[in-house]
């Protein structure tokens, strides 16, 4: 008996019992699309962390203050910060505030939760650029000028299509013109950091924040391997001027690092879900492929009976199983190729190749152990015992 | 002298071990020769099933050896036992035991596809033989759409497509009522007339009467061996050719 006509065999048995084929089938794909998925969306957000972190900027440092309450950090500080003695690797400083606001515009209300008030510097440092129209310039600051710079978000909500440069918003009461739109920023997780818009920091000190502390100050290094360096300068100058422990400056790249680690701990941590999914799945498909085989064996015993060698009742199994794991795990990879083009609770997944070979491979090799394993011994018994089996 | 068909040497098949050991065959004796019909009676518990699945090459004596057509069946190896049963035998079960969600004649072909025939030619013989117990009809359907004498007939049609030398029969009117066991013994007796050789195992009077030897068994061991007039023999012998 040839090869081919063994596999029209397998191809029958598959097809004699379509809802047992299918549910196996099922089951193998459901094992492999959740390892793939779990792994991706992993993946996923550990990538998202990195992006957000790089996008920040790797080569800044920011100075806040340790505590709420003492409010240390002023203008001065700030200026004194922009000491090409002391700190000559320091490239810009730019003093930030921060409040929530709401900006109207023709009835259209829109409220954000940073409205930042700052010098040019920042757009710059904070790896912001202006994406149409223009950013306000020096002069602007200095005259306290009302304008603003307004987030790709805000944008849409208040304009909807039309440009909105040149046109003027509602902030806190006063009017500010906008002069452009930033340049739309990789937003992923929980944060929209197209939210936001960016006013001098003069104006939004008379408007709205008042002449409190500053929330951060912004100091950008002339170069990324000069972090470090900058870092000591800044210290060396705001130590003489506040008290050490009043303040914390956080450095971009430090924080990358920590970020990486914690995104790679996360990512173990589902690495590990996944292997126990891996393991559920794969005694999911043990236990079909032996309910199918037992259940069959009745079915051997005839074909045993008639006159099938042992050899092409097992090659018949085999095939059968083979191609119900192949075709369960290739439609699971493609299940979870296709999920992974929609975000996942605000994660974006990224597959990762070798959890697609990886789960592919454990599943089909499962199903072909435990699906020829229980066959072997099915083929070996004696037909009258085979046929006697309930 | 010719080789007989069967040639059963002092047979014994023991069961369990101990205290709960069961002799189902004790020393049995037995030969038939070529175009003979033989039928087997004995209450329940006498062996008779036991013996039916020894000269089936189904199950392996404990004891003592089988000789069919000549050759020593404790002697082969899986894939001359499976030959043997695809070329020389063709077995009738009490259960039928057609394969399930196939079409009559996929089943019908199954013994022909194991030794390896091409489809076509495959196809032709089966259909042949369901045209033979008069379901050629019916080749289409699956053991669940058609009605126990029509699945025992399909069996029966499976057991001769390869027209085997020796047709055993395990019980195969036990689940058939007496109209659709009329026509089951019908297609016995033509096969038997164009010289198949019929082993069958019946407990039913009627049955065993219609066989030319009338072989007793008792706890396992030959009771009465006798030649006998066959009755209510189908009358149209040699219908087959």
């Amino acid at each position: 008996m040839n090869f081919i006509e063994i596999v029209r065999f397998a191809l029958r048995g598959i097809s004699a019992n379509k809802l047992r084929s299918i549910l196996t089938m099922l089951g193998i794909l459901i094992g492999v699309a959740a390892v793939i998925l779990l792994v991706a969306v992993g993946n996923g957000s550990a990538q998202a962390i990195t992006t957000r972190i790089e996008a920040l900027g790797t080569n800044t440092l920011t100075v806040m203050s340790a505590s709420r309450e003492s409010g240390d950090l002023t203008m001065r500080i700030a200026e004194a910060l922009d000491d090409p003695v002391v700190a000559p690797d320091v490239r810009s400083v730019s003093p930030v505030v921060s409040t929530s606001a709401t900006l109207t515009y023709e009835g259209a209300e829109h409220e954000i939760s940073s409205l930042v008030g700052t010098t040019p510097s920042w757009f710059g440092a904070s790896n912001s650029p202006v994406g149409t129209g223009a950013a306000f310039t020096a002069d602007d600051e200095a005259q306290a000028r009302r304008v603003v710079v307004i987030g790709r978000t805000v944008a849409e909500e208040l304009f909807a299509g039309a440009d909105p440069v040149g046109q003027q918003v509602t902030i806190g009461g006063a009017l500010f013109t906008v002069t452009g739109v930033l340049k739309e920023k990789s937003s992923s997780g929980f944060q929209d950091s197209n939210d936001t818009a960016v006013a001098p920091i003069g104006a939004v000190r008379q408007v709205l924040a008042g002449y409190g502390p500053l929330s951060s100050i912004l100091v950008e290094a002339s170069d990324p391997s000069m972090v470090d360096t900058v870092q000591g300068e800044i210290t060396t100058i705001l130590d003489t001027r506040l008290e050490s422990g009043s303040y914390r400056v956080q450095n971009a790249s430090q924080l990358l690092e920590t970020q990486t680690e914690t995104a790679d701990t996360f990512t173990t941590l589902l690495g590990a879900v996944a292997a126990i999914s891996l393991l559920v799945g794969g005694i999911g498909i043990t236990n079909i492929m032996l309910v199918t085989v037992t259940e069959r064996t009745r079915e051997i015993g005839i074909r045993k009976a008639l006159g099938a060698p042992r050899r092409v009742i097992l090659t018949q199994f085999l095939i059968e199983a083979t191609l119900l794991s192949v075709i369960g795990g290739g439609l699971g990879v493609a299940a979870a190729v296709l999920g992974s083009r929609f975000s996942i609770v605000g994660v974006q997944p990224v597959i990762v190749p070798s959890s697609v070979v990886l789960a592919l491979g454990v599943s089909v090799l499962i199903g072909l152990f435990f699906g020829g394993l229980p066959a072997a011994r099915a083929a070996r018994l004696r037909p009258i015992d085979a046929l006697r089996y309930e | 002298m010719e080789v007989p068909v069967l040639d059963v040497r002092d047979v014994t098949k023991v069961y369990g071990g101990g205290d709960t050991e069961v002799r189902a065959l004790d020393g049995v004796n037995l030969q038939v020769e070529r175009g003979d019909y033989v039928a087997v009676m004995g209450s329940s518990g006498s062996g008779k099933s036991t013996l039916m699945n020894i000269l089936g090459c189904l199950d392996v004596p404990t004891t003592g050896t089988y000789l069919l057509d000549g050759v020593d069946v404790g002697s082969l190896g899986d894939e001359q036992l499976a030959l043997a049963r695809n070329r020389l035998i063709g077995f009738v079960f009490q259960a039928f035991n057609l394969i399930p969600r196939t079409s009559a004649v996929a089943n019908v072909e199954l013994p022909l596809a194991y030794s390896g025939m091409r489809a076509a030619e495959r196809r032709r013989r089966a259909m042949f033989a369901l045209d033979l117990v008069g379901l050629a009809d019916r080749a289409e359907h699956e053991p669940d759409q058609l009605s126990g004498g029509q699945q025992q007939r399909v069996a029966i049609a499976r057991a001769l497509v390869t027209e085997p030398a020796l047709l055993l029969a395990d019980e195969p009117t036990g689940n058939l009522d007496s109209h659709a066991t009329d026509d089951v013994l019908a297609v016995f007796d033509d096969l038997n007339a164009v010289g198949r050789t019929i082993v069958l195992v019946t407990h039913e009077e009627e049955v065993g009467s219609r066989a030319d030897r009338l072989i007793k068994l008792f706890d396992g061991r030959i009771a009465s061996d006798s030649r006998q007039e066959p009755v209510g023999r189908h009358a149209a012998a040699g219908v087959l050719s």
